[in-house]
Order: C-alpha cells, then sequence, then structure tokens
C-alpha cells in the first residue's frame, strides 16, 4: 500500500466534547457509528455525562446527489446492455458495438455535466455554486479520461487514425484550439494540408502518406532554410510551428491550454503517423516541456501519462485515488474487460479488478436507502462473489411496507436464495404476529415454506378459540387449500374449523368421521382432545344415532388414553380442586353419553341386520 | 405512431396520475403528478408535459415533461388518486391520507387536509403505538376511501376530521387496492387472492361476496373496473396473470390471461376504449392488451415481430346465459378462437415499471429506475 500523500481531513463533530471524553466508533458498510463513552480522558474515573447522540458519519457524498443519481441509473442501463452483448460477436461487429457502449457512457457523462453546470449557473449562494462547479470540473476530468481510453483501448486506433483521433479528442475539450487551427489552417499552405487531410475513404497506405508528409515537412524546411519569410516574423515562427519546431510552439503556451493540447499540436506537425507504441516517448517530454520545471504534475495529467503508456492498470489505480467514488472505475474496467484487456490479475482475496471494483460499487449502492436496487445487478454479474455478497446484502434491507418486501422477496426467489427468503419471511411474520395480526403472519410462514412458525401461529389461533369460543379470521382459514398440508397444526386448524362449519350445516354425519378422524389420525394436539370430546356431547345427545357402535369404541378409546395419563395430585389448593372436580364431571357426562349412545347404536345395527 | 419521452428523475417513481380534465373540455392530457417512494424524503411533484401547440423548428413538439414544482411527503407514496381538478388525495407507508391541493396559478402545492393516524396498528394512545401503511385510496368526491395494509377501511368524507366509518380487521391479510364499483360499493383485492366487496350502505362490518381464484392464494395487487359495465373488473396479480370477473355471478374469473412471470403492478382499462387494456409489471414491461373485434386486418399474434409474449390463457366459466347485449369483448373472450393483440409499449427493459395511467390521448410511467416515460399519440387513435 501507499502511503498518504498528505494529513487526513479532521471532521469535527458537533456535540461531542473530543478533550473531555474518549470517542468509540464503528465501521458499516458505507458509513461509520460514533459516539460519546463516558470514560473521561482525565485520570479520575467519574462517569462524566456525556453527548446522548449517536452520529452516522457518511463519507460518500456523491452518492446522495440528485444529479449524480442520474448518472447512475442511466449507466446502469448500459452497463446491463453491455453484460448482454452477445459473447459470439469477435472482430469488427464486436469493437463497434463496444465502442458504442463507451459513447453511451461518455453522453451520459456529459449530459450530467450540462445540468450540474445548468445548477451552478443558478445556484442561490456562492458556496453551492462553487460546489457544483467544481463537481463540474471532475466530471469533465472523467469525461476526458475515459475519451482517451475509448481512443487507445478501445477503438485501438492504428497510427494515422490515431491523430485524427486524438485532435477530435483535444478538440472537444479544449475551446482555444479552434482558434489556434483557424491561425495555421489559413497560412500559406492551404492545397498541401487539403489534401493531405483527405484522410476519411481515401486509400493511399500508410507508406504513401508518410511520403507525401516527407516531402511536405522537407518543402516546409527549405522554406525556412532559405529564409523565405525572414521579413515577416510572424510568417517565420508560423513556419516553424508547422515543422513541429517545440520552442516554437512553446512560445504560444497561453494559447495552448495544458500539456496534451500542446502534444496534440506537436505531433500533428513533426510525426502525424505516429504509432500508438511511440505515443508515451512525446506524452513525457510534452509533459516536461510544457510544465518546464515550474509545477509538477497534477493528478490528472498523471493519469493521462499513464494512459499514453498503455498501463492500464496504472490507470485505473490512479483513477481510484482521485476520485471519490467507485462508479467511475468499475464501469470504465468492467468495459476493458469486456475488450479482454485485463489479465486476470489474482488480487490477494481470490477475485479479478474488474470483480472487486464492481463489488466495490454496488456496496456502495446498498448503502443507500434507493439505490440498493441497481447494485442486485451489479452483483448479478461478479461471478465468484457477487452471490453471497448479494445475499448478505439482501437481508439487510430496511422493510417497511409490504410492497418493498414483495420486491425484495422476488430478486431473491428469482435466483433461488432460499434461505434469504425464508429469513425475510420469519421477520414479516414476526413484525405480524406482534401487531397481533395473525393471517398476515401465517400467509408470511406458508410462503416461506417454514413449517415451524406454521405451527406456531396455528396454535395462537386455536388458543384464541379456545379464550373466545369462536374462531377469527375465517376469510383465511376457510380458504387455506393445499396450504394447510404445511404443518401438521395447521392442517388440524384447518380440518377443525370445516368441522365446525359441517356442524352448521347439519351435515352430522360427516363432521362425527371428521371428528373422530382428527383424534385417532393423531393430528390433534393432546391438550386439544378434551375440547374436541367435549364437542362430540352434542353429537351423542342427537335424537338419531350419529357415531356407529365401532366409532363409538374408538370415542371411548380416545377418553380412556386421556383419563389414564393424568397425573394423580396429592395436596391442591382450592382452584385445583375445582378445575379438577370440573374435570372429572365432564368426563363423567363423557361416559355417560358414551355408553348410552353404544347401547342405542348396537341396538340399531343389530336391528338392521335383522330385517 | 407513438412517440415516448424518457427522463430520469432522480427518484424511485410509486404512482403516476394524469390530472383529470374537466368533463366535456375539448383538452388533452396536460399535467401529471407523480409520488415517490423509498427515499429518506419523498416528493408528490406534478409534472406539465409540453404544450401541444407549441411546435420547434423542425416540426417536433417542444420536448418532454417539466416539473412544475413538488412538496415533500412523509413516507412513501402508496397511491395517488385526484380528488378534483385541483386536489391530490394520497397515502402513505406511515399510515397517513393526504389531500393536497394545486394551484396551477402560481404552481404550488399545498397541504389540504390530513388525517395523520388514519391506519394503525395499535391505539394512538396506546404505548405500543405503531402505525400501519395505507395501502389503497379511491375518492369520489365528497367521500374517499382509504385501505390499510392491516386490514382497515376508512371511509372519510373531504374536510371532515374525523373518518364517517370505520371497519377494523376486515380483511385477516392485506389490503392491496380498491376500487368503486358502483358508488357506495367499493371492492378490494388482497394478499391472499381474494376480491371482496362492500356496500356502505348495509350497516353491517362483514365484507360480502368473497371471490377468490383458485386456492393457490396468489397474491393481487391492482384492480380496475371497466369504465361502462361497473361489473366487470381486471386484476393483476403476483404471478403475472390477468383475470378478468364478472362480480355479479360466480366466485372465479371469467378468463385468465397470462403474459410474463412477475408481479403486475397496475392494470388500468382505457377510459374512452375499454376494449384496450394496460398493465406494467415487476419485469420491467408495460404491455397493450388489445381485445377489439372490430379492426378488419387483425393481425396475428404471431405474425408480428418483437411482440415477444407467452401466451395461454383459460375461459373458464360459461358465458351463455349474459345477455348479450351488454357483452363485453373481455367477457366472451375465447382467446383459443379470437386474438387478442398483445404490445409491448418500452423501447428497452429494465427495473420494474411500478405505475401506470392513460388519458386520451397519452399515457405516463414511473419505473424504479428513476425514470418517467411519457408516450403520446397512442396509436390505434389513429385507426379509430
Amino acid at each position: 500500500m501507499e502511503e498518504l500523500d498528505g494529513e487526513p481531513a479532521v471532521t469535527v463533530i458537533p456535540g461531542v466534547n473530543s478533550k473531555k471524553n474518549q470517542m468509540c466508533f464503528d465501521w458499516g458498510p458505507g458509513e461509520m457509528l460514533v459516539c460519546e463513552t463516558s470514560f473521561s480522558k482525565k485520570e479520575k474515573s467519574e462517569m462524566v455525562p456525556s453527548c446522548p447522540f449517536i452520529y452516522i458519519i457518511r463519507k460518500d457524498v456523491d452518492v446522495y446527489s440528485q444529479i449524480l443519481r442520474k448518472l447512475f441509473n442511466e449507466s446502469h442501463g448500459i452497463f446491463l446492455g453491455l453484460q448482454r452483448i452477445d459473447e459470439e460477436l469477435t472482430g469488427k461487429s464486436r469493437k463497434s458495438q463496444l465502442v458504442r457502449v463507451s459513447k453511451n457512457y461518455r453522453s451520459v457523462i456529459r449530459a450530467c455535466m450540462e445540468e450540474m453546470h445548468q445548477v451552478a449557473i443558478a445556484a442561490k449562494d456562492p458556496a453551492s455554486g462553487r460546489q457544483f462547479s467544481s463537481q463540474v470540473s471532475i466530471l469533465s476530468a472523467m469525461e476526458l479520461i475515459w475519451n482517451l481510453c475509448e481512443i487507445l483501448f478501445i477503438e485501438v486506433a492504428p497510427a494515422g487514425h490515431l491523430l485524427l483521433h486524438l485532435l477530435d479528442w483535444v478538440r472537444l475539450h479544449v475551446c482555444e484550439v479552434d482558434s489556434l487551427s483557424a491561425d495555421v489552417l489559413g497560412s500559406e499552405n492551404p492545397s498541401n494540408h487539403d489534401s493531405f487531410w483527405n484522410l476519411p475513404g481515401n486509400t493511399q497506405t500508410l507508406t504513401e502518406l508518410e511520403l507525401k508528409w516527407q516531402h511536405w515537412h522537407e518543402e516546409c524546411e527549405r522554406y525556412l532554410q532559405d529564409s523565405t519569410f525572414a521579413t515577416n516574423p510572424h510568417l517565420e515562427s508560423l513556419l516553424k510551428i508547422m515543422l513541429g519546431d517545440e520552442a516554437a510552439l512553446l512560445e504560444q503556451k497561453e494559447l495552448l491550454s495544458n500539456w496534451y493540447h500542446f502534444l496534440v499540436t506537436r505531433l500533428l506537425y513533426s510525426n502525424p503517423i505516429v504509432k500508438p507504441i511511440d505515443l508515451h516517448y512525446y506524452a513525457q517530454s510534452s509533459l516536461d516541456l510544457f510544465l518546464g520545471g515550474e509545477s509538477s504534475p497534477e493528478p490528472l495529467d498523471n493519469i493521462l501519462l499513464a494512459a499514453f503508456e498503455f498501463d492500464i492498470h496504472q490507470v485505473i489505480k490512479e483513477c481510484s485515488i482521485a476520485l471519490s467514488n467507485w462508479w467511475f472505475v468499475a464501469h470504465l474496467t468492467d468495459l476493458l474487460d469486456h475488450c479482454k484487456l485485463l489479465q486476470s490479475h489474482n488480487l490477494y482475496f481470490g477475485s479479478n479488478m474488474r470483480e472487486f471494483l464492481l463489488l466495490e460499487y454496488a456496496s456502495g449502492l446498498f448503502a443507500h436507502p434507493s439505490l440498493w436496487q441497481l447494485g442486485v445487478d451489479y452483483f448479478d454479474y461478479c461471478p465468484k462473489l457477487g452471490r453471497v455478497s448479494l445475499e448478505l446484502h439482501m437481508e439487510r434491507i430496511p422493510l417497511n411496507t409490504e410492497q418493498k418486501a414483495l420486491k425484495v422477496l422476488r430478486i431473491c426467489e428469482q435466483r433461488q436464495m432460499t434461505e434469504q427468503v425464508r429469513s425475510i419471511c420469519k421477520i414479516l411474520a414476526m413484525k405480524a404476529v406482534r401487531n397481533n395480526r395473525l393471517g398476515s403472519a401465517l400467509s408470511w410462514s406458508i410462503r416461506a415454506k417454514d413449517a415451524a412458525f406454521a405451527t406456531l401461529v396455528s396454535d395462537r389461533f386455536l388458543r384464541d378459540y379456545c379464550e373466545r369460543g369462536c374462531f377469527s379470521d375465517l376469510d383465511l382459514i376457510d380458504n387455506l387449500g393445499p396450504a394447510m398440508m404445511l404443518s401438521d397444526r395447521l392442517t388440524f386448524l384447518g380440518k377443525y374449523r370445516e368441522f365446525h362449519r359441517m356442524y352448521g350445516e347439519k351435515r352430522f354425519a360427516d363432521a362425527a368421521s371428521l371428528l373422530l378422524s382428527l383424534m385417532t389420525s393423531r393430528i390433534a394436539p393432546r391438550s386439544f382432545w378434551m375440547t374436541l370430546l367435549t364437542d362430540a356431547l352434542p353429537l351423542l345427545e342427537q335424537k338419531q344415532v350419529i357415531f356407529s357402535a365401532e366409532q363409538t369404541y374408538e370415542l371411548m378409546r380416545c377418553l380412556e388414553d386421556l383419563t389414564s395419563r393424568r397425573p394423580v395430585r396429592g395436596e391442591s389448593d382450592i382452584q385445583q380442586l375445582q378445575d379438577e372436580d370440573i374435570e372429572t364431571t365432564k368426563v363423567e357426562m363423557l361416559r355417560l353419553a358414551l355408553a348410552r349412545n353404544l347401547a342405542r347404536a348396537i341396538i340399531r345395527e343389530g336391528s338392521l341386520e335383522g330385517s | 405512431m407513438e412517440e415516448i419521452y424518457a427522463k430520469f428523475v432522480s427518484q424511485k417513481i410509486r404512482k403516476t396520475r394524469w390530472r383529470p380534465l374537466p368533463p366535456g373540455s375539448l383538452q388533452t392530457a396536460e399535467t401529471f403528478a407523480t409520488g415517490s417512494w423509498d427515499n429518506e424524503e419523498n416528493y408528490v411533484s406534478p409534472w406539465s408535459i409540453g404544450d401541444f401547440g407549441n411546435l420547434d423548428s423542425d416540426g417536433g413538439f417542444e420536448g418532454d415533461h417539466q416539473l412544475l414544482c413538488d412538496i415533500r411527503h412523509h413516507g412513501d407514496v402508496m397511491d395517488l388518486p385526484s380528488f378534483d381538478q385541483e386536489r391530490i388525495v394520497t397515502a402513505s407507508s406511515t399510515g397517513c391520507v393526504t389531500v393536497f391541493l394545486h394551484r396551477p396559478n402560481n404552481q404550488t402545492l399545498s397541504v389540504n387536509q390530513q388525517w395523520t393516524t388514519a391506519h394503525y396498528h395499535a391505539g394512538p394512545g396506546t404505548p405500543s403505538y405503531s402505525s400501519a401503511p395505507c395501502a389503497g385510496v379511491v375518492c369520489n368526491n365528497p367521500e374517499i376511501v382509504t385501505v390499510g395494509e392491516h386490514g382497515r377501511i376508512n371511509l372519510f368524507k373531504a374536510d371532515h376530521k374525523e373518518a364517517t366509518r370505520t371497519i377494523d380487521n376486515a380483511d385477516s391479510n392485506t389490503f392491496h387496492a380498491v376500487t368503486f364499483l358502483q358508488t357506495p360499493e367499493i371492492l378490494t383485492v388482497n394478499s391472499t387472492g381474494q376480491l371482496k366487496t362492500l356496500d356502505f350502505r348495509q350497516q353491517g362490518n362483514e365484507l360480502s361476496h368473497i371471490l377468490s381464484l383458485t386456492s393457490d392464494r396468489v397474491p393481487l395487487h391492482c384492480v380496475d373496473r371497466h369504465p361502462n359495465q361497473q361489473h366487470v373488473v381486471a386484476t393483476g396479480g403476483q404471478d403475472g396473470i390477468l383475470s378478468i370477473w364478472d362480480v355479479r355471478q360466480g366466485t372465479m374469473p371469467v378468463s385468465l390471461l397470462k403474459a410474463r412471470e412477475a408481479e403486475m403492478w397496475e392494470v388500468h382499462f382505457h377510459p374512452s376504449n375499454p376494449d384496450h387494456l394496460f398493465t406494467c409489471s415487476e419485469d420491467g414491461s408495460l404491455w397493450h392488451w388489445d381485445a377489439s373485434t372490430d379492426v378488419p386486418e387483425k393481425l396475428s399474434l404471431f405474425q408480428q415481430g418483437g411482440r415477444s409474449s407467452t401466451f395461454l390463457s383459460q375461459s373458464i366459466s360459461n358465458q351463455a346465459n349474459v345477455h348479450q347485449s351488454v357483452i363485453s369483448s373481455w367477457l366472451t373472450t375465447d382467446p383459443a378462437k379470437d386474438r387478442i393483440e398483445i404490445t409491448g409499449l418500452l423501447p428497452s427493459r429494465s427495473l420494474s415499471v411500478n405505475s401506470l395511467d392513460v388519458l386520451d390521448p397519452c399515457l405516463v410511467c414511473g419505473t424504479d429506475a428513476e425514470a418517467i416515460y411519457v408516450a403520446r399519440y397512442l396509436f390505434f387513435i389513429e385507426i379509430l
């Protein structure tokens, strides 16, 4: 790691007295929590009153800028389009597609710049106006670098075309160049200029061009040596410029706004058919000559220099240091990776540079309350660590409305993240239970296929039924459908409700067999058996015989089962004795009813057989 | 042909609605309102599309939509119907229902009335008070009906402080949307795929007439009533199935049309040409469904390129006993025989389209990619 170039900036936190008390902090994904502790800095360990707030400190202000959000959203669309470009495409068609993608990115940057410029002009107070203006210049620098990378790495312009592209590049970014070229073009040898620069669509080969240029260059030199224009110092310096004389060019320094402008002009006149690999030599010397030892190169200069040297990794590294968020390097690296320009450097945590940068960018997006949806797609295209990062992030998205929860669940289900689905549904179900929305809680557990939670909620329903004597949420329980099979308790709940419905519709025979099956199939929890048997009482007391003899024997067996298991109580208080009394009375009533029913059933069945 | 204008607006759009035009007016759609969600600060904003009279130098219109003004909104904007020419009602994820007044002459939005505790889990006085999101609002001047995620229905009257009527626990699950059938009767859809109706004239608090899809309990997200036939509604659900229902009869939908496997967030009948229907989905698609049967050269679904749809449907109930005179083409659609044209309206797909609204001859929609699209001159207008 590099050493820091300067002292880190100090941020003062309002309300916290760092001289008196010690502070503590903890890192989050994109933020930091800071608060004051009660530990005093002085030797005495008395507890002094401290600031009661916990502060959240954010580093990445860019994510919150309104205008930059448009950049993030639009570039997200371009990113997705790039990933979906057919891998089969090779050669020229692929290159032209990649160049188009690069131009799209650049136009988005420009649009953003334009808008921010408008806002900077219209800003009411000078401080924010300055802030916007500085943001505009950062965006401008980004576009400058991207454009150069497009020319050198993506377009891969060959000698000859290279200089044309560089001319366009400079022209786009420097306004004053127009006056200079107008100057030169209006000079003595326009015809030579015109025919020479007829490059688009012409069929001359590189050697022919080179010969032509050599010829013209020699002619100019001859003019100079013959002192043809000695009388006119202006024209003579023009001639020197056209010969690519560096000193003459440097004399016009005010017209050349920066060193790369100087570089391109110099190349235009001294070596227009420069090959890409020779560029870096000219670049380095142009930078040195232009700065003239007065000032040192700025970060932007170093980045451009690295680009001219075709050192992509250096470009990306310097950009990462200089820029405040990962947007630029992430997208540029991804594009260059699609051009197959990055060897997979194995960084020490196992993935390559493209993936590292995309992961950082996407994590930054997830720290924002709204832009997390964009982050999802970026994680999708990180083959090694994307999925696991996405799983961790998805679980931590705050869910305050059902619609947001549904969107999050849709994202998880699409990617078969069953663990996350289950955990999110469980959180929502717990929230619903706490708010006494049992129906909602049940729906969530059904969606998560969480049998344990469904059992819990069903128990709550049954308990409510026992307390109130009636069911709540009938519209839910009556319409459970196949979801009933999720857990035994849930099935019992549904079937028990069905029993009540049948009883209400006077379908006694069906109700009776259902009741019996609930007990014999052991779906019913033991605690409920007494209730079920008590429910059977009215059926036993009916005029007609509903339970057959066989069924009655079953019921008796269940009753004995139940009573035999009850522990014998020793000393007990009044309430328990009263309860026991009630229990005993109930059991006796049941036994009586069962016996009577058995008698009638046997008689009835005996009679039928006889007739 | 339609022209579609896109604009990135730095906020995820949850709802967009056209401002209604005065009845009988000859104007075309001019202003729409949007509500955002999932931001730390959400906004309700009216926008204006270019004046149709203004042609720029190449004869095209002035360009895309412009923000008129905005106002901060506490919580996500869950629903945004228009109350009248000037007032918009919003439902918030904090359980608050607000009426905003938009004055076009000085372009300001202000809060006209607010019911802050319209929806909550535990009461405002209790220590465990927590608000519940309000899922949907529907207006019929002067009444406002709101439904909450926790199963409560409120009936408000504009300019009255207290709710006229409140029904608690009207649904054991969460309401997702509400619409008026005939004026005192509303229809709601919920997260277990049930449609329930409630007539406010009746005293009881029970919702009647539960209709539902199969027992699959697929949540329904949106509902819209046919503009001319008040018993016909269309719903869209989580599995992307568009269902047409006749609420007078049966407990099953009349037809099911499936487009894609993603939640259908909104469904709208075209207000003056109800044979056309529009839907938008979580997968970023915006579809135009054309069931009109009177176009002579009806193109077959399979001939047109660029119309991607896996289209299977089932017609469920027998329509023979319905009065033939008020037949709707949606009810009689037997998709195996008749052809429903489906057209995708957005140029490329990215994030979810959350909301759409149609007002002749324009369509507006808002997405999670923080973009608003406005389509002018929906194409079939030229045929008619």
